[in-house]
């Protein structure tokens, strides 16, 4: 090897902060409705700020899936998966006895110093919120899921959310005052929060390659320019 | 410093990234485990790149569609180029435009730059309209805007690239860069749509590979000619098959998004495979799949 070669060494600084990349092993992947719960094995993984993520490898596809931390149980890292293509089915089969590699933590998370938080998701955007959740010391939380089996999730995770199914929208329990929303789903549910709450911290999500500033594919347009949500986000 | 770093030859073969598959400022220990750092492509004026989304991945292949986003030359000069350089690893600016006079724009700035060790030419993209002259042209017109070492990156989707690579080096190209991405499309399973905004995107990863081998053979053949192989390059196998065939270093694209640090893991890799297959270096295996061997970087200096 050149002597060139910094030793191999699983720290890296990326997008300005430490990140680790491990071989992590599966711990549980427990089926929560629509949704799946993967839990692996934490290692020396630090499980960073809520609303941070991590990059997932999925067996047998070539880019890793970035998935939000949803809880940080002692020794574990645990990630709410929705099974929607190829990879994220992969990660739903995982089972005790399989290892991924994990590259993490990535991204700005939210920022905690907050006076009165009420959390806002949508779907799978859900999934940061039980960590968010503990960091706030159970903050008020409204819930919008597309049907009964998506909701369960949240039941399980977060069980006492003000939770509500489509047609109605999570955008229609926001409170006169919502105080300081923090909040995370699908686009259009994050555009009508940022109309109402122009204060909202909010939390993005793209298609990705790497995660840490490689690839420029996820882009968002932040302030009228395309910005790669992995560094300038995904929380803005 | 030289085009690759002093030491790039000792035992291995030069490893770089290809364009636009790293950000040296955002992984600067992964741009310093390389021996020279290839930047994402600059063109005269800045550009906002295709709109999202950008990224999709099907069968084994990755689509992109990014578009050349870029500060442009006047935006990297200003704040890309003071950080790059105190990286300390050789600098190689990848350069694109839409005609020969933005390659020229491009090359005469560069060319006063000191730092810039090699400029490789995107004459490939396959996310933006091309140039309407031929690749040779571009080469002839850069040729005469700079004096630094100056890389073709020609498309694997070239009849006959052999014939190309003959062009580019009697248009004056020091070295080729083999190959970009070829176009993709993936569709959405149930709307049907195309999984990217804008359509069609560059596809790459393991199966760009076969593609590589041929295109770097052809061109080993044709042209005396230092060539960077990429394409598909995940193990140190892979870059043991590319020197075979006649590569002086070789680049590492899709592999990085999902494992940052490949580099190291690829250098073990290739050591291990010297040492079992039992070459001293990889000098001596260098052209092994045909009747010559190829030059080193030495010639482009």
């Amino acid at each position: 090897m050149s002597a060139s070669v910094q030793a191999p060494s699983n720290s890296l600084l990326l997008g300005g902060r430490v990140a680790r990349r491990e071989l992590l092993g599966v711990a549980g992947c427990d089926v929560l409705g629509a949704y799946t719960l993967l839990r692996l094995e934490r290692g020396a993984m630090e499980p960073g700020v809520p609303g941070q993520f991590f990059m997932l490898e999925a067996p047998g596809q070539l880019l890793p899936r970035p998935m939000s931390l949803c809880l940080a149980p002692p020794g574990q890292l645990a990630f709410l998966v929705d099974p929607i293509g190829p990879g994220t089915r992969a990660l739903c089969a995982l089972g005790p006895g399989d290892a991924i590699h994990v590259l993490g933590p990535l991204g700005n998370g939210f920022d905690l110093e907050v006076e009165r938080p009420l959390l806002v998701a949508g779907g799978v955007g859900m999934a940061p919120m039980p960590y968010l959740s503990e960091a706030l010391r159970g903050p008020p939380a409204l819930l919008g899921f597309r049907g009964d089996a998506h909701a369960e999730a949240a039941r399980a995770l977060l069980p006492d959310a003000d939770v509500v199914v489509e047609p109605q929208l999570v955008t229609e329990l926001l409170p006169a005052d919502p105080g300081d929303v923090l909040a995370c789903g699908p686009e259009p549910m994050l555009e009508a929060i940022r109309e109402l709450v122009p204060s909202a911290q909010l939390a993005w999500e793209a298609p990705m390659a790497c995660g840490y500033g490689a690839c420029y594919g996820c882009v968002a347009e932040v302030d009228g320019r395309y910005d790669r949500l992995c560094v300038t986000g995904p929380v803005i | 410093m030289t085009i690759l770093r002093n030491d790039a030859y000792a035992t291995g073969v030069p490893i770089l990234n290809a364009s636009g598959c790293l950000d040296a400022l955002s992984a600067p220990d992964v741009a310093r485990s390389l021996d020279a750092f290839v930047t994402k492509t600059v063109t005269p004026f800045a550009r906002e790149g295709n709109p999202p989304p950008r990224i999709a991945e099907v069968d084994g292949w990755m689509l992109n569609s990014i578009g050349l986003q870029n500060p442009g030359i006047d935006g990297w000069c200003a704040d890309s180029l003071p950080l790059l350089r105190a990286l300390e690893v050789p600098l190689w600016v990848s350069v694109g435009g839409f005609s020969a006079s933005d390659y020229v724009i491009v090359c005469e700035r560069l060319d006063q730059i000191e730092p810039v060790e090699a400029v490789e030419l995107n004459l490939s993209c396959p996310n933006v309209d091309e140039a309407p002259e031929s690749a040779a042209e571009l080469v002839a017109a850069a040729r005469r805007a700079t004096a630094k070492p100056l890389f073709a990156k020609l498309s694997p989707s070239l009849p006959e690239i052999a014939e190309v690579a003959r062009a580019v080096a009697a248009a004056g190209a020091d070295g080729l860069s083999l190959v970009n991405t070829v176009r993709g499309l993936a569709l959405d399973p149930q709307s049907l749509r195309p999984r990217l905004a804008l359509g069609s995107g560059g596809a790459s990863g393991p199966a760009l590979r076969t593609l590589s081998l041929h295109c770097v053979h052809a061109c080993a053949r044709a042209v005396d000619l230092p060539i960077v192989g990429m394409g598909g390059v995940a193990t140190g196998r892979d870059v043991l098959e590319l020197v075979a065939v006649g590569a002086s270093a070789v680049a590492l694209g899709t592999v990085l998004f999902a494992e940052p640090m490949a580099p190291v893991r690829v250098r073990a890799e290739l050591a291990a495979e010297l040492a079992t297959r039992g070459y001293a270096s990889a000098a001596e295996l260098r052209g092994a799949a045909r009747e010559s061997g190829s030059p080193a970087f030495a010639s482009a200096g």
